[in-house]
Parts: structure tokens; C-alpha cells; sequence
């Protein structure tokens, strides 16, 4: 099974911070870390790899520096990783960075599944690992939070999985290739080994350019991006609730009073 | 302090530390509580492939020294000082195996050890041979091509949990110390089993036990080194291993001081953090300053070790003794930080003041170590008089 997992290096949000004057993220002395969703990509990818036999490459669109994130997917147990990084992919929003990576993924050749993180800690968006199936015009199935089995069907090969909605869980099929996005529930990653560690160091990362991947410039960096960030800014806290006190009748009276002046 | 790691030991200590405090911290309350083997953290480490940083490439470890075993101990021992010996002790055992195994030996032992898929454990203690390993009173006859070992050992680390034993067992009692030899026991020997499990006042989440010797059957090709060899092992083996107890205190002395630094700046009493009160910050900086003095002596003496120097008797005593005795001061200091709430089960400080104490008593108590150090200063003092 050729497996490919999509993931991005993001800032460790425990600590990230807003310059209240600028509105944007201060970058300085904040670690970078492989997004945790994806982290359960990885871990998924292995162990279909372990079930199904196969190869597992991961693949990311980034600056040079999104290197480190490869790696640590690599000292996991990746076999292959793939960073697409060129000027020309700045500023991409979400479909401009699906489209890079569907270009990507086209290039690899032929995959069985791609997973990605249900969503990354830094932008929330949720809309990368969908985007990646349309523009590669295959099945996608996200909030995955259990691969059953594979089925073959007259021919076709078939994922039976399950997952997590609002209202309960759901059983769903999905013909391969299809791109699963999963959620933490799935499993529990894996800690690298040394041995992993010093392959990682060694191992080679490929790199790919967008005219590598021919990609089209015009639906690459900020000229495919549609969506702009206007303004970033920290929510102003919450302001402290309101306790009331006294006699149950004179309290109730007192908080429908409080609840008609809301409205 | 920078202690100039290499780049491997760096990635070893981190791999540790990642261990202990996403897996290992969430459930050292529980284990220690309920004083059950670790196993699910011991499963991480092999895993991880850290029980093979001291072992040689060729026997499929990771080809580091004991720096490198060091500095998994005090990482995991900043977390929970039982977890931190189940590993260590592991090593103990391995040791004599390192030091006077033949090539067969270990090639058929030291590849399980370092991958960790078998623990091993280190078998001398007996209820009246402590400090005094001469008097040990299990025996080894030979008959044919085997040994027949009777005999108690107790207060046995990974007794019990362990498949690979290396044991002490007297071969010709009227030599005395002398007259001791060691042997590589599996787990499994018809003849071998295992006794009562101590219930102990700290590192409960490791297991202490007794190995029983019943007419236990051991072909002489697990014999290490010649017959009589079993003090000088003995004696070897701790001088390699005394380091990794004394990373095991400095560990607990660490961690016992993270918790009382954090605790300081948190307390609030007259209306400011006690950490602002003189009184505390002078014992702050006393239990820092003695964390680094243990730090720089234990992974001086690991680099001793590591650069082939074998005459480290001394220091290697000195680490121990000075690390533990730092552990025990820090850890009571870091309880009495905490107040009221440091004596309380409740709260993670006190049983960094359990795990302490007995690191001035195995492998040596201190007053042995106090023994091994001045007699090494007056046999140097004495050598230095004859030039």
C-alpha cells in the first residue's frame, strides 16, 4: 500500500503570543513542532504500513527550515519524505497550499491513500486535507477515527471506517485512493527511537520546487490565494460572571430582570 | 551549565526526558502508590532503543558509554526515582557481563539486553552478606560440566521481573572472599525461582525480591570469567555501575527542586510568593548549587569510565556517595518548601524524599563509599612516599 501523509510544521501554540500593536503572531523563541493532528497521520500511516505492507512518504510545503518536520517523520518510521519549497508558494492560503500539495502527490505517482491531520493548530481551517481530494478528484472522508479493514469489491479495493460526528459515530466505505483526514481519537503516536533518530539525521530529503511539480503559477502563492488575512488579533477576555444571592424567589425575579435587559 | 554533550547524548537525554514527562508523569503517582512494575514505561524505553546506549554497536546497542546511561537515569529519576533503577539496575546486571564475559557470552546475552526485550538484574545481596560481600553463603559445586548453586540472595532490583541474572555464589568457601565466583542465570533454570516481594518506603514502582537457589542446575559455560573471580567482578561491576545510582540521586534531587522552585513562585502567604523571602531563596540557591557540584562530579567520573580509565574506585564512590547525600538534603529541603502540602500524599514532593534515601544505602551505603575513598587516598598518599 503506498501511503502519503501531508503535514505541516506549525508554532508551538502553548506559547504563541499577539503583538497587541501589530496583530500578528510574534514568531521569536517560539519552537517549531510537526502539527499534533498530524502527528496521529503518522502514526495511522505506520500502521497501515505494518498491516498492509507498503511504503510510507510524507510530504510538506513549506520554507527550507519545515525540513525538521520531515525528519521527525522520518526518525517515526517514515520511509521517504518531500518538502515543496519555493518562493513562488509564499503566502498560500488553503487551497493555493492543496493545490501545491495535489501537484506533489501527482508527481509521487501511484497512491493507495493519503492522510492528513484533521486540521492544523495554527490556522484551524480544516479545509487543506478536503481541498487536496478535490483537486486530485478523489473520494475523502474526514474525522476518520478508525481504519476497520480493506474489502475487495468486484475489482475495487475498499476502506471500511469510521467516523466521528457531532451527533455519533458512522460507518462509512471509501474506494481507494481516497484521502482520510483523522482525528486523535485514531490512535496514539508512537515516541521515535534511536536508531529511528540516527536514520533521520542521515536521510535524504527530497525537494521539489513548484515548476518541479509543474505546477501551474498562477494557482500557487499569493496569485491562487482567494483569501486574505485581514487582521489577526486576541479576542478580548471574557469579563467575570455575576453571582446572585438571597432568597430562591427574589433571586429568580432578580435573573429575569437580568435575562430581559440581555435580550 | 553546559556540559559539552555530543550531539548523540543530547538526542539521548531528550528522547529521555520525552519519555518521563509525557508518558511516564501522568501514571508515577499511581504505580508508586499501588507499588506495581512499570512495565508500560520499561516497554517504551526498550522501544526507544535506550537500554542499549552502553552497549557496543556489535552487540546491537547504540554504541554510547555510561554518560549516555547516566543521563537517561537522571532524566527518568526526575520523574520517578522506582522507574529510573528498574532501568539502571538493568545495567548493574549487564555489567559483569560486559566487563568478563567471554565473546559467546555475550553474544547470546547483550543483543536482548540492548534492544530491551530482556531486563537483567544484578544478584549479591544476601540477609547477612550487606557491605560484606565475602560473606556470602550461596554456593556453587561442581559436578561435570555444571555448577549446583544453593543459596538465598535478597533485596534483588528487577528480581523477579528480569530474565537475565548474573549472581555471586561462593566456589570454594575456605578462600574467603577469594573463593567467589559469578555466574549468568536465566529466569526459567529448573531450580531458580523467586521469593517474597519487599514492600518498601520509596522507588516502589520497582520490584525488590529474593532469588531462590534449589539445586539450580547452571552449565559451567555461563560461569563469567574463572573460578574465584567473583569479588573482583564484584568490585568492577560496582565501579561502573555507581555512577548510574548517582545519576539516579541527582535525578531525584532535580526533580525534587523543579517541583519547590515552581512551588515558591506559586505560594502566596503576607501577600507576596515565599519565593521572595530570603530564607527560601538562600536554600534555592544552596540545593542548585549542589545539584550542579553532584552533576559535574557524576558525569566527570561517567567520562572517566568512558575515556577507558579503570582505576575509578575512588571517584566513582565519591559521585555516588556526594550525589545521594545531595538528593537526600535537596529533597527534605524541597518538602519543607512546600509546608504542610509537602508532606501530603497528595502532592508529588514527598515521594522525591522517599525515592532519596535509598540511594545512600545500595551499592555501597555512603559510610562504604566514606571507606572506599580514604582507603584509595592513603593507598596513593602511601605510593606517592615511596617515589
Amino acid at each position: 500500500m503506498n501511503i502519503v501523509v501531508c503535514i505541516k510544521q506549525v508554532p508551538d501554540t502553548t506559547n504563541v503570543r499577539i503583538n497587541p500593536e501589530t496583530n500578528t503572531l510574534i514568531r521569536e523563541g517560539v519552537q517549531s513542532i510537526v502539527n499534533p493532528f498530524d502527528m496521529y497521520a503518522i502514526e495511522e500511516a505506520l500502521r497501515l504500513r505494518e498491516r498492509f505492507q507498503g511504503k510510507v512518504t510524507v510530504i510538506t510545503m513549506g520554507p527550507p527550515q519545515a525540513e525538521a518536520a520531515l525528519r521527525e517523520a522520518i526518525s517515526l518510521g517514515a520511509d521517504e519524505a518531500i518538502l515543496l519549497s519555493d518562493r513562488a508558494f509564499g503566502g498560500s492560503d488553503t487551497l493555493a497550499t492543496s493545490y501545491a500539495l495535489a501537484s506533489g502527490i501527482k508527481k509521487i505517482g501511484q497512491v493507495d491513500v493519503i492522510i492528513c491531520g484533521k486540521q492544523a493548530i495554527d490556522g484551524d481551517t480544516a479545509q487543506v486535507g478536503p481541498g487536496i481530494s478535490v483537486w486530485l478528484d478523489i473520494p475523502q472522508v474526514t474525522f476518520v477515527k478508525k481504519i476497520e479493514d480493506v474489502e475487495e469489491k468486484k475489482g475495487t479495493k475498499y476502506f471500511r471506517l469510521e467516523r466521528m460526528t457531532e451527533e455519533g459515530h458512522e460507518v462509512v466505505e471509501a474506494p481507494l485512493p481516497c484521502l482520510l483526514t483523522v482525528v486523535k481519537e485514531i490512535n496514539e503516536p508512537r515516541i521515535p527511537s534511536l536508531k529511528g533518530m540516527m536514520r533521520s539525521k542521515k536521510a535524504e530529503i527530497i525537494k521539489w520546487t513548484a515548476a518541479d511539480v509543474d505546477a501551474d503559477p498562477k494557482k500557487v502563492g499569493l496569485d491562487g490565494s482567494p483569501t486574505q488575512v485581514v487582521r489577526i488579533f486576541s479576542p478580548t477576555p471574557r469579563q467575570g460572571g455575576q453571582v446572585l444571592t438571597g432568597e430562591a424567589a427574589e433571586l429568580a425575579a432578580k435573573l429575569c430582570e437580568l435575562l430581559k435587559g440581555a435580550l | 551549565m553546559d556540559y559539552l554533550l555530543t550531539e548523540e547524548q543530547i538526542m539521548v537525554r531528550d528522547l529521555a526526558r520525552k519519555i518521563a514527562q509525557e508518558k511516564l508523569k501522568p501514571i508515577v503517582a499511581e504505580y508508586d502508590r499501588e507499588e506495581k512494575f512499570c512495565w508500560p514505561v520499561i516497554k517504551l524505553l526498550a522501544e526507544a532503543d535506550l537500554f542499549g546506549v552502553y552497549i557496543e554497536e556489535k552487540y546491537g546497542g547504540m554504541g554510547g558509554g555510561i554518560l549516555d546511561l547516566c543521563l537517561v537515569t537522571e532524566e527518568l529519576s526526575r520523574v520517578c526515582g522506582g522507574v529510573a533503577v528498574s532501568y539502571a539496575a538493568s545495567a548493574l546486571g549487564t555489567d559483569p557481563i560486559i566487563l568478563f564475559g567471554s565473546e559467546a557470552q555475550k553474544k547470546k546475552y547483550l543483543p536482548d539486553i540492548a534492544s530491551g526485550k530482556k531486563l537483567a538484574a544484578f544478584g549479591l545481596t544476601e540477609p547477612n552478606a550487606g557491605s560484606d560481600a565475602g560473606a556470602i553463603e550461596t554456593t556453587a559445586r561442581r559436578e561435570g560440566d555444571y555448577y549446583i548453586l544453593n543459596g538465598l540472595k535478597h533485596f534483588i532490583t528487577n528480581g523477579g521481573e528480569a530474565e537475565i541474572y548474573t549472581v555471586v555464589a561462593m566456589t570454594d568457601k575456605s578462600k574467603g572472599q577469594r573463593g567467589s565466583s559469578a555466574f549468568i542465570v536465566e529466569k526459567g533454570t529448573k531450580g531458580f525461582t523467586f521469593g517474597k516481594k519487599e514492600e518498601k518506603l520509596g522507588i516502589r514502582s520497582s520490584t525488590t525480591s529474593e532469588l531462590v537457589f534449589q539445586d539450580c542446575k547452571v552449565h559451567k559455560d555461563n560461569l563469567l570469567g574463572k573460578e574465584g573471580m567473583g569479588f573482583i567482578i564484584t568490585m568492577k561491576t560496582f565501579d561502573m555501575s555507581r555512577p548510574g545510582v548517582a545519576a539516579q540521586a541527582l535525578g531525584i534531587a532535580q526533580g525534587a527542586f523543579d517541583l519547590a522552585l515552581e512551588y515558591s513562585r506559586q505560594r502566596v502567604q503576607f501577600g507576596k510568593p515565599i519565593c521572595s523571602n530570603q530564607g527560601v531563596k538562600f536554600m534555592l540557591a544552596d540545593m542548585a548549587t549542589e545539584i550542579e557540584a553532584a552533576r559535574g562530579l557524576v558525569y566527570g567520573v561517567a567520562r572517566m569510565i568512558d575515556s577507558g580509565n579503570t582505576k575509578v574506585s575512588k571517584e566513582s564512590a565519591m559521585a555516588k556517595m556526594y550525589a545521594s547525600d545531595v538528593a537526600m538534603r535537596v529533597s527534605t529541603d524541597a518538602v519543607q518548601i512546600y509546608g504542610g502540602y509537602g508532606y501530603m500524599r497528595e502532592y508529588p514532593v514527598e515521594k522525591f524524599m522517599r525515592d532519596a534515601k535509598i540511594t545512600q544505602i545500595y551499592e555501597g551505603t555512603n559510610q562504604i563509599q566514606r571507606e572506599i575513598i580514604a582507603n584509595n587516598l592513603i593507598k596513593e598518599s602511601l605510593a606517592n612516599s615511596k617515589k
